[in-house]
């Protein structure tokens, strides 16, 4: 039985163009007007410093520790916020091939693709393997999803925040049985 | 003095005089009064832990019970305070440890506390029963096992807001089976699970439990469970107040809270389903706290509640009050003693709330005894404050937050000077301000005119110059703590008023105009003050005197300077600067 080629599909785990996940980086402040002390040069040179994230009009400012709100509090409201745009968890049906039942995740709780596969592999202690863009999964089985539009993908070619919007179901294939279909 | 008092008659006496500033006061009248005062003072309070060292506190007072101490300034809340900044509690408990085994109380705010530290302090201290962590981090769940696990008499764990490394909910577990004396525990803090039947277990043999303030993973199904263990309770922080449809979660809660007789504060409130709120509605006759601040609910079902509340003296709540609620207030809680309204939503310019000044100005009106006020809004005029300051004279805490900077007033577009102006003039007793909105240099001359009472101001995006500045501190006789953010105040205000530094705890000032010449010639100035110059990119020049400065902190010590400071903070030597 061949190993599925993968090459021809060139699937990468990041965005196109990345070589992996980048932490959003905070723009460095400009340094500090150094000799001049008028008011008006101070007010261009402070709000050029402290955004980093300025977005207009300048109302909308995001000023570091303004309002003042507490970090706690601040992490509470605003991680209230986040949860409930994204939902209490997003549980996903996952069946694989010759198990008599099955399970069900919540992929919110996994932050890559690694962590998902390192999951699903303790829920049904097989081995699927690493997805690797050069080798293929090295096992037997291969993750496939359904996504919005009904159709069943590999599991891997999309940044994996885009594959938490559109993952309705997960279905762990045999290798051979992915080529077929 | 001709005759004197036999000793144990003084130390009597002096037992009975509490507050630090009258032991100092004591301690200054005769050279035995000193000594005697000195050997029998219990409890200290250290306001800057870089004020004072272990030692000198310990040579001074030998028997000490209680010690508190306070670390980062108080920016260090909304994240001005770098990393790595210092705070460091481990010194003070190491020589604590030596000094005073019969140590019994440990307060600490701001500060970092290591696991090594808390362990150090459970095996040191035989009688330990108080600990407080307000805002502190460094320490885990691991800390808190040695804490659970050690302290026999403890009777106070408060982990107020603090950031603890979550390791596991294990800790609880390490209280033994013999730990009955517990009577405030805080974990509200704490994010993980901790064994419920463990917690079951301390409940039920704590008779004297009167604070628990549950973590948010507490689940509301079990809080009836512990509410039928401790009916004695007097503040109750709830963990998450939702559970599903479930009416035999509802009829139970309902029902532990009629057996709760003495419980005069709530908290915790987080998720909250409204159909739960009912459920504690049979104490809120006796409420006299209650912080629903972390509770998105609307206004009708927040004023549902605090109708119900006659006694209220406290309140802490969200935007979402909106002022109708506060209309509800002023009508409802006639013994309203402190109000805080915070914002939900931090950024957005037209929130969906409608909380307006007019909120605060009914409440102003309708609570004779408010004293204490933290408000958050997008629109305040003079006339409202003109207002609120007639209403309350007895005002003595006033924080008003405008969220958007420098926004003016919005009837008449005018800076709000006069508007704190007038508060400053009638609120003769206040000793908190906080300024926010469109401000010149005025605001400033009628504070240091009127604010003759004023411990702490802080201020931020306001002023035209430094006389702005100089107002301030050459008129605010009992100014302990200035911090300023993002204000054209600079050199000839600090340099022409060095000496009331002296007299001062603390100055933050940060994103302003002072420069490194100016920090300079205030150290040379000021022996026995630090200046610490906080440089966190790295582009200062201390050879080029104009240079300015991020951010500048600058207390009074006998320490002399720390020995603990990051690479990114100066200080100004007396001939030179040095980065140590």
């Amino acid at each position: 039985m061949d190993l599925i080629n993968f090459e021809a599909t060139e699937l990468r785990l990041g965005l196109p163009g990345s070589t992996g996940e980048q932490p959003e980086k905070k723009s460095t402040p400009s340094p500090v007007n150094t000799n001049k002390r008028s008011s008006s040069e101070m007010d261009s040179s402070i709000s050029e410093k402290q955004d980093s994230s300025r977005s207009p009009p300048p109302t909308k400012v995001q000023v570091v520790g303004w309002p003042p709100v507490r970090s706690h509090r601040r992490n509470i409201l605003q991680g209230k916020k986040s949860e409930s745009e994204m939902g209490s968890g997003i549980y996903v049906k996952v069946s694989m091939d010759g198990a008599p039942y099955l399970r069900k995740v919540d992929l919110k709780v996994y932050k890559s693709y690694g962590e998902l596969m390192k999951g699903l592999q303790e829920m049904f202690k097989c081995i699927i393997g690493l997805y690797s863009e050069m080798e293929g999964y090295k096992s037997e089985y291969a993750p496939t999803y359904e996504d919005k539009d009904g159709d069943w993908m590999l599991v891997g070619d999309v940044p994996w925040d885009m594959f938490l919007t559109s993952c309705r179901r997960l279905r762990i294939m045999k290798s051979c049985e992915v080529m077929e279909s | 003095m001709v005759y004197s008092l036999p000793e144990e008659v003084l130390e009597h006496v002096f037992s009975f005089i509490v507050s630090d500033k009258d032991r100092n006061v004591v301690s200054l009248v005769c050279k035995s009064w000193y000594e005697m005062e000195r050997w029998c003072r219990r409890r200290i309070f250290v306001g800057n832990c870089y004020a004072v060292s272990p030692s000198i506190m310990i040579r001074r007072f030998p028997e000490v019970r209680s010690v508190e101490l306070k670390g980062k300034p108080h920016f260090a809340d909304f994240n001005l305070v770098p990393e790595g900044w210092g705070g460091y509690a481990c010194s003070w408990i190491e020589e604590m440890s030596k000094a005073y085994p019969w140590l019994e109380e440990i307060r600490l705010k701001r500060m970092v506390v290591t696991d090594e530290s808390l362990e150090l302090i459970s095996t040191s201290f035989k009688n330990f029963r108080v600990l407080v962590l307000s805002s502190c981090e460094g320490f885990s769940t691991d800390g808190l096992s040695a804490i659970a696990a050690n302290c026999r008499n403890l009777r106070v764990l408060d982990l107020q807001e603090s950031e603890v490394m979550d390791l596991s909910g294990h800790w609880l577990s390490h209280f033994p089976e013999t730990f009955t004396s517990i009577e405030s525990l805080n974990m509200s803090c704490l994010g993980s699970e901790v064994s419920f039947s463990a917690l079951e277990r301390l409940v039920a043999r704590s008779p004297n439990l009167k604070t628990l303030r549950l973590n948010r993973s507490v689940p509301l199904g079990k809080l009836s469970t512990l509410l039928h263990l401790a009916p004695q309770l007097v503040e109750l922080g709830t963990g998450a107040y939702s559970s599903g449809i479930r009416s035999d979660v509802y009829s139970s809660l309902s029902k532990a809270f009629l057996g709760c007789k003495e419980i005069k504060g709530l908290s915790g409130f987080w998720d909250v389903d409204l159909s739960y709120l009912p459920a504690f509605y049979s104490v809120c006759s006796r409420l006299t706290t209650l912080n629903l601040s972390y509770a998105t609910i609307k206004s009708p079902d927040i004023t549902k509640v605090i109708s119900q509340c006659p006694n209220l003296q406290r309140l802490w709540v969200l935007d979402h009050i909106e002022d109708s609620g506060l209309n509800a207030l002023a009508l409802s809680c006639k013994n309203l003693q402190e109000l805080r309204v915070f914002p939900s939503d931090m950024y957005a310019a037209d929130a969906n709330v409608t909380l307006t000044e007019q909120g605060l100005v009914s409440v102003s009106q309708g609570c004779t005894k408010l004293q204490s006020v933290l408000y958050f809004c997008h629109q305040m005029s003079n006339s409202a404050l003109i207002t609120i300051a007639k209403n309350r004279p007895n005002l003595t805490c006033f924080r008003l937050c405008i969220i958007e900077p420098r926004t003016p007033d919005y009837l008449t577009h005018e800076p709000l000077d006069i508007g704190f102006g007038a508060i400053v003039k009638h609120c003769k007793n206040l000793n908190r301000l906080s300024l926010s909105g469109l401000l010149t240099d005025r605001v400033f001359e009628y504070i240091g005119v009127h604010a003759k009472k004023l411990d702490m101001l802080s201020i931020a995006f306001a002023g035209d110059s430094d006389l702005g500045l100089h107002y301030v501190l050459s008129g605010c006789k009992s100014l302990k703590k200035l911090e300023i953010r993002d204000c054209p105040f600079g050199d000839t205000a600090l340099l022409a008023n060095v000496a009331k530094l002296a007299t001062m705890r603390s100055l933050w000032m940060s994103s302003c105009a002072v420069s490194i010449g100016a920090c300079k010639i205030l150290s040379q100035k000021m022996p026995m003050l630090n200046v610490e110059v906080i440089d966190e990119n790295g582009t200062l020049d201390s050879k080029l005197d104009s240079c300015l400065v991020e951010k500048l902190y600058v207390y009074r010590t006998v320490a002399g300077p720390r020995s603990d400071m990051p690479g990114y903070i100066w200080t100004m030597d007396r001939d030179s600067s040095s980065r140590i």
